[in-house]
């Protein structure tokens, strides 16, 4: 039988997983609209935003509750700290879900236009890491970890190439301003979404390692350093 | 400058002690800051009390103790012929885990050691007696009734009288062995606001089995099993990240 400690521990691990499902889920839709313009499933990105804040409350309970109780140590404190510090930032991903289907409704009066491939590419890297994201938290792993927050270099760069050319576009056709600036602001908040997963990313590390990585320049991970030298 | 200032307040090398057949400290070398608590903790019969108990050579009376290594108290090695174990005794005082007042007035309590140790007049014993009370955090509470039994009071004040006591002597180290364990939170919270006030003029070592408590007033803590040191840190370090398996597995309760 399994202790209440390791019960409620198991608790929180399994409302962070439903939480990131959530997320995922609403990541998956979005990037569905944004190919085919499908207004009824942007509105069930939308609706879906209470559940992933509900989300989030509860892990903030169960994680105070969990200290107060269990007063945890060593490894069972940083994973309490790791699940209530990933909440919020699985909660803006969310957000952003929210922020790309309420863009793209926006323009669903106006005949839909598929946008330029790197924007439906951003988005899928930034799923990508979120995935994987989730992935090293329930693995623990440093390593993979500390490869997504190198992987957030390639979405950034995605984006500013994106941010550019419809810029230009801009300039050279005024009539498509709002749908050219719809689709900045989709690759826009991709981009977001792709500093949130880093964020999850640098938390992991802390879970594994104890040590803070954030505001410090991203280390390559185990296998890379080793292949260096 | 004084090189007694950066010197540890205590220091084992190598130390081992056996009662007998059975081992209770094997190789412990560890170093321990002055003016700083440092906390020992491990399951029951890990040596953490033999150490404790080897800084001011109370181990010497049990029969059948074998001791090798060495215990260095301010750059002093304790079992030097040049030591006196007297000497030894009032630089470092200790409190046990039971409360043990002596049958006597509380001031005769806070006076004992001075007075067993020489002459003690009657302005210098007001003054050790209102100087170790104060420290102990005790005066106020008890200013009015000095001549009052030591054992009208409650188990907490108690404990804090004997930390008083032990004061008196004016001890550099204070030794406590799980000072706070028979205590109610209350009692508890002012035995550990005392000792982070001590902190300030000592250098305080405490046994405790409460990891909550070594969390909170020790500056270091050194886990301990099977007569073996296995981790020394600073305590947020130790009880957020250890880096011993063995301390990762005691202090989140998975053994022990």
């Amino acid at each position: 039988m399994q202790r209440p400690f390791e019960t409620d521990l198991n608790t929180i691990k399994e409302q962070v997983l439903t939480m990131a499902g959530l997320a995922e889920k609403s990541l998956d839709d979005v990037a569905k609209v944004v190919a085919t313009g499908d207004s009824e499933l942007a509105r069930r990105v939308v609706d879906r935003d209470d559940r992933i804040d509900q989300c989030e409350l509860e892990i903030d309970r169960l994680g105070t509750e969990f200290i107060v109780r269990h007063h945890p140590m060593a490894g069972d404190l940083r994973f309490v700290i790791t699940a209530i510090k990933i909440a919020p930032r699985l909660e803006r991903i969310g957000d952003n879900a929210v922020n790309i289907a309420r863009y793209l409704l926006d323009i669903m009066d106006e005949p839909w236009t598929s946008p330029p491939p790197d924007v439906p590419r951003t988005l899928a890297l930034a799923r990508a890491m979120v995935a994987d994201v989730i992935g090293a938290f329930v693995s623990r792993d440093a390593d993979q970890a500390r490869e997504i927050i190198l992987r957030d270099d390639e979405v950034d760069r995605l984006y500013w190439g994106l941010f550019r050319s419809l810029l230009d576009q801009m300039r050279s056709d005024p009539d498509r301003v709002r749908q050219l600036m719809s689709q900045v602001l989709v690759a826009r908040f991709a981009e977001r979404i792709g500093d949130q997963a880093t964020n999850i990313a640098e938390e992991i590390i802390y879970l594994v390692e104890g040590e803070a990585v954030r505001h410090s320049p991203p280390a390559p991970p185990e296998d890379s350093r080793n292949s260096k030298e | 400058m004084d090189p007694s200032v950066d010197r540890p307040a205590v220091e084992t090398v190598d130390l081992g002690l056996s009662y007998g057949p059975r081992t209770a400290l094997e190789g412990v070398t560890i170093k321990i800051d002055k003016r700083r608590i440092t906390a020992l903790i491990g399951p029951s019969g890990c040596g953490k009390t033999t150490l404790l108990r080897c800084i001011n050579r109370m181990n010497d009376e049990i029969e059948g103790v074998r001791l090798t290594g060495r215990v260095i108290v301010d750059g002093n090695d304790v079992h030097h012929p040049s030591t006196r174990l007297e000497e030894l005794r009032k630089r470092v005082g200790m409190v046990f885990q039971k409360s043990n007042p002596f049958p006597m007035s509380i001031r005769a309590n806070v006076t004992f050691g001075p007075r067993m140790a020489g002459s003690l007049n009657r302005d210098r014993a007001n003054e050790v007696v209102e100087r170790s009370l104060r420290l102990a955090g005790l005066w106020e509470e008890v200013r009015d009734r000095l001549d009052r039994s030591a054992l009208d009071l409650s188990g907490g004040q108690q404990q804090r009288l004997c930390i008083a006591r032990a004061l008196a002597n004016g001890p550099d180290i204070l030794l406590l062995d799980e000072p706070a364990s028979a205590l109610d939170p209350i009692s508890t919270a002012k035995i550990e606001e005392t000792l982070i006030q001590l902190r300030e003029n000592l250098t305080v070592i405490i046994v405790t089995h409460n990891l909550q408590q070594a969390a909170r007033i020790a500056d270091k803590t050194a886990f301990f099993m099977e007569g073996r040191l296995v981790e020394y840190a600073p305590t947020t370090t130790l009880f957020t990240n250890p880096r011993e398996k063995l301390a990762e597995e005691y202090i989140t309760g998975r053994f022990g």
